[in-house]
């Protein structure tokens, strides 16, 4: 009798414990080998047949196709520099150079991958859309209300991501994962 | 207490297990992956375009709403496949996906080096069964070894602009994708 409630007990702890780590970990988006610059960290790795486990699981279950090595790389930012949840109702400011591509896109997205409705349908900006200052740099706004300059709308969500993607550039190719940068910073100022 | 703390560990070996094989079987198991989202809207070894997202509607997630996209989702079974896509003014690229979405090759314009991306796609078998006076040439074609023997072809032409969105799509027109001529 002890022994079956034991063998009960330890099957059905063991059900928790795996399938809750395997819920954890695809929710968390766990991979191994990524590139973190400031706020923004990348996963070039899973463009590729080098592809983890933890990462071919989570884009299984998300349904999307990542970016292809020789194509590009794509950079995630959940929060700004300081570690604030990208709030859809404050405003922020992406400000800075980026590394060196051919061509980059950031693009706003809920948190599900899903864009984020606005009254003026801009989900992102193109390296050749931006509005630079002299010097190269440029600031992006974001945030839920109308701003000069370049503006990307937030919609007033409670949380939205963030998502650079580099086309035809050396990074992430490279073998060296130090001195990737530089990536904009991210930056709160108000809500 | 002995007996309990026997049992505990029973359950976090046995959990752990049952973790690393949850994940592993994930990308066999999954109903919503990439390919099981694009199987209805696109048919078998044909080019599709695919509708731009929008935020009431995206055949998948984190699509880049700068690219115009094209699909050829294919299956090698009844033989090889033929891609050519010209270059776009901005940027093309060409990614190459297994049924589990694992990317397995990827080109970009400047990489192909020509007005026109054109590459062969085929198993491995495929690939060895090859005449040998095809190899010569090969050099002039670009093959590609498909792991599996179906997948997904990705065609992406950005839009710098987003006024330039019909040129990207031009461009996804005069691509194709289809079944290379059976050798006699």
């Amino acid at each position: 009798m002890r022994l079956f409630f034991g063998s009960c007990f330890t099957l059905v702890l063991a059900a928790i414990i795996g399938l809750g780590a395997t819920w954890f970990t695809l929710t968390r988006g766990v991979a191994f080998g990524s590139l973190t610059v400031g706020a923004w960290t990348a996963w070039p790795k899973s463009g590729s047949v080098d592809i983890d486990p933890y990462a071919r699981a989570s884009i299984a279950r998300t349904g999307e196709l990542p970016i292809g090595t020789g194509d590009g790389v794509a950079f995630y930012a959940h929060t700004d520099d300081s570690g604030n949840v990208l709030d859809g109702r404050c405003m922020f400011s992406i400000a800075g150079m980026t590394p060196a591509a051919r061509y980059w896109t950031l693009t706003l997205y809920d948190p599900q991958g899903r864009l984020v409705a606005n009254v003026i349908r801009r989900h992102g900006f193109t390296s050749a859309e931006i509005l630079r200052e002299q010097n190269g740099r440029f600031v992006i706004n974001v945030g839920p209300r109308a701003r000069p300059g370049n503006w990307l709308p937030s919609g007033g969500v409670e949380q939205f991501i963030l998502v650079w993607r580099l086309y035809d550039t050396p990074i992430g190719v490279a073998a060296r994962t130090t001195k990737e940068g530089p990536m904009p910073a991210i930056e709160r100022k108000g809500c | 207490m002995v007996r309990l703390a026997l049992w505990i560990l029973g359950a976090l070996l046995l959990g752990g297990i049952v973790h690393l094989s949850t994940v592993l079987a994930m990308p066999q198991t999954a109903k919503q992956d990439a390919y099981s989202r694009l199987a209805p809207l696109t048919p078998v070894n044909v080019l599709t375009p695919l509708a731009a997202p929008t935020a009431a509607d995206a055949v998948m997630p984190f699509m880049d709403p700068a690219f115009a996209v094209a699909v050829c989702r294919y299956d090698l079974s009844t033989g090889t496949l033929k891609f050519i896509a010209p270059v776009s003014q901005a940027y093309t690229s060409v990614t190459f996906y297994t049924r589990n979405s694992v990317a397995y090759y990827a080109i970009n314009d400047r990489a192909a080096g020509r007005r026109t991306i054109e590459l062969d796609l085929m198993t491995p078998q495929q690939h060895a069964q090859l005449p040998e006076e095809e190899g010569v040439t090969a050099a002039d074609r670009l093959i590609i070894d498909s792991p599996s023997a179906t997948g997904l072809i990705v065609l992406r032409a950005l839009a710098p602009e987003t006024g330039m969105t019909p040129t990207a799509q031009a461009t996804l027109a005069r691509a194709a994708c289809r079944a290379a001529p059976q050798p006699q």
